[in-house]
């Protein structure tokens, strides 16, 4: 019999398309997608090698970094960032390639609409010039992100050279407490095992809370892979997988599906299947998490005081120091109720249609307080456009939020919607770094849930205290 | 790319663990389209802070940069190593680095090398004391400094072959064209992808 395999192991084996002795494999690419910031500079290398795009089929495109949210979008006062748009117009006008831009109904965030495309799909190889790739791993797919020299790799010849990651499994049990979500439970992780603690590894998230979650809370968990470090972080597929994926435009259909279907959940892991390293964690004790201090393993649950430097190691003491003096806050006290200026739903962390229907429910019939602007940010034309027919929006606009269009927005400072210097956001957002919303900016990274609950009060709070 | 045999140069300390690479060059600058001109963003975040170690003019000079744990974490910028580049740095030697951002050095002929926590604690506290010059023999995998100190280091035979001789991969890819075209072939019954 042949030996039990995970996941992960099946898809990496069945994509190498030549190892030469002493050589990285070459890895095959099953799916590529590309935004306007880290693609330029990889067309420029086809440019001057003159080579043609190998494979247009395998290859999606659309703008969301450097867009602007505001209604009138098309006008961009920024000409660096204006520029850079257009390139990626023009390269993919030159090579056609498949560009989801402004009103095509299908614009936004890369990691949005990757999946309600249906263009991700398990046991695909996946990447894209950026490192929350892994959300696609939600489905069973191995996703990754890359740099601009390897998206030109992958332009040219359809794969790049890649070392094989190590395997990490992580066991999430237990059912959640109410105002508890996947994104308490991903930012647990990272607290757990810092910002490097999977370095080198590609994990797969299981465990009876994984199963319970429905594919955009596992989306949210797959996202966060990086921000511990892994490579790729993904989810063994299961009914729910094929259920979503079901009809979704970039899917084949009737015969093929069928087909699709078995192949699809044969890839989940063996039983009894090894991994280089596991970790469980029982979330059923588990309180709403938000970061503290200047990067995501920097996060407490809300129960909990600022932790004290002086009963940490000597490096993670000097980190802590360094970042209180950042996000202005003191060892000792409580988190919660510190006053906030800012808050943020959105981003290809939480910018889904299940985050923003979330936030409608607690936010109706209620006010933004006086002292907080609320962004909401809707991950895609198609999250708006769902959101519009079910009235989410003017459920939010009622309320005092601000309803924008589709980007990645405030998550990470590069067009025009940024934390001004020295206020304090709380964000769904998945990077707490020195003036990632803006120069100055202090950040706090929370569930969708603790997002709005806080923009309610004009604190740092949970739905718990709603 | 360029072909590396030695790097010599002035050495910089940067102790501080998991430099992200928001830190290494904020996202505000990356709206060009070129791969120059990054370097005078360069950690601007912490160049912000007067006492940042890396304004001290001694270090002015310096081009190879003595950095700590996991450094080069969080966003997958190739921008931070083109940076660190064009800001004068041909080697980050560190205890270890994020694995995106090892991918992009390698391919951008930027020098990284792993090195025991004792040993980085050592050229830390030498560059921060005195001046700390380094020869670094990628060929024979030897960093020297002193009168006649030399230690070894570790280094992936496949990628030194490559900086050695400034290769890049997309030769090497596009090289296999006829195994990757079969591959596919053979695939395909397992292609469920639509887009056009």
């Amino acid at each position: 019999m042949a030996t039990a395999k995970n996941i992960i192991d099946k898809i990496w084996d069945s994509h190498v398309v030549r190892q030469n002795p002493g050589h990285p494999p070459i890895i095959a690419v099953d799916l590529m997608m590309m935004h306007e910031v880290t693609s330029p500079q990889a067309f420029q290398m086809l440019e001057e090698k003159q080579l043609p795009v190998f494979d247009k089929s395998r290859i999606i495109a659309t703008i969301d970094h450097v867009t602007p949210t505001r209604s009138n979008r098309h006008e961009i006062f920024d000409t660096v960032a204006k520029k850079q748009l257009e390139t990626l117009r023009a390269n993919c006008a030159k090579h056609q390639l498949k560009l989801f831009d402004y009103d095509s109904g299908g614009q936004g965030v890369v990691h949005v609409i990757g999946p309600e495309l249906g263009a991700t799909q398990p046991g695909m190889l996946i990447v894209c010039g950026d490192s929350h790739t892994a959300t696609h791993g939600a489905f069973g797919a191995l996703a990754f992100g890359i740099g601009t020299s390897e998206v030109g790799h992958v332009l040219a010849s359809g794969c790049m050279l890649q070392d094989k990651p190590k395997t990490m499994k992580v066991i999430f049990n237990g059912t959640f407490k109410p105002g508890v979500y996947a994104k308490d439970a991903i930012l647990k992780l990272i607290s757990l095992i810092g910002t490097g603690g999977a370095n080198g590894h590609a994990i797969e998230y299981c465990g009876e809370t994984i199963a319970e979650m429905s594919m955009e809370a596992r989306m949210t968990v797959c996202n966060m892979s990086i921000e511990c470090g892994a490579r790729a972080g993904l989810i063994s597929p299961d009914q729910k997988t094929i259920d979503y994926l079901k009809g979704r435009p970039c899917v084949a259909s009737d015969d093929q599906f069928k087909k699709a279907t078995e192949y699809w959940l044969s890839l989940a892991s063996d039983k009894n299947a090894n991994f280089d390293r596991e970790i469980t964690i029982d979330v059923s004790e588990l309180d709403p998490m938000v970061t503290w201090g200047t990067n995501p393993a920097q996060a407490i649950s809300l129960s909990e005081t600022l932790p004290d430097p002086e009963s940490m190691t000597i490096d993670d003491k000097n980190a802590a120091i360094k970042a209180y003096s950042y996000t202005q806050l003191k060892p000792n006290d409580k988190l919660k109720s510190t006053p906030i200026q800012w808050a943020f739903l959105g981003s290809c962390t939480n910018g889904r249609i299940e985050d923003l229907r979330l936030g409608a429910q607690l936010i109706r019939g209620h006010k933004v307080h006086a002292d907080v602007t609320f962004y909401v940010v809707p991950g895609s034309e198609r999250v708006m456009l769902q959101a519009q027919q079910e009235g989410l929006d003017k459920i939010f606009i009622e309320a005092g939020a601000d309803f924008r269009m589709p980007g990645c927005s405030m998550c990470l400072g590069m067009n025009d919607d940024k934390v001004p210097s020295g206020m304090r956001c709380v964000s769904s957002s998945n990077r707490n770094f020195v003036g990632r919303q803006g120069t100055g900016s202090i950040t706090h990274l929370a569930s969708p849930a603790t997002v709005v609950a806080s923009a309610l009060k004009g604190c740092i709070c949970s739905e718990q205290d709603l | 790319m360029e072909k590396i045999t030695i790097i010599k140069g002035l050495a910089a300390p940067l102790a501080i663990k998991n430099i992200d690479t928001d830190l290494i060059i904020p996202a505000q600058h990356m709206t060009n389209v070129s791969r120059e001109g990054y370097g005078k963003y360069l950690f601007e975040r912490l160049r912000a802070d007067a006492n940042f170690i890396l304004l001290q003019p001694k270090y002015k000079s310096a081009s190879i940069l003595i950095a700590d744990e996991n450094f080069g974490c969080g966003s997958s910028r190739e921008h931070a190593v083109w940076a660190l580049e064009d800001g004068g740095f041909r080697c980050v030697i560190a205890k270890s680095f994020a694995d995106i951002f090892f991918n992009n050095s390698a391919k951008n002929g930027l020098l990284l090398i792993k090195l025991p926590e004792e040993q980085i604690n050592a050229f830390q506290k030498q560059a921060t004391n005195e001046d700390l010059l380094l020869e670094i023999d990628l060929k024979k995998q030897t960093i020297s400094y002193g009168q006649s100190a030399s230690i070894p280091f570790d280094y992936d035979e496949f990628r030194k072959y490559c900086l050695l001789n400034g290769l890049d991969d997309i030769d090497y890819l596009t090289s296999y064209k006829a195994d990757i075209e079969r591959y596919r072939q053979e695939k395909e019954p397992y292609n469920f992808l639509k887009l056009f």
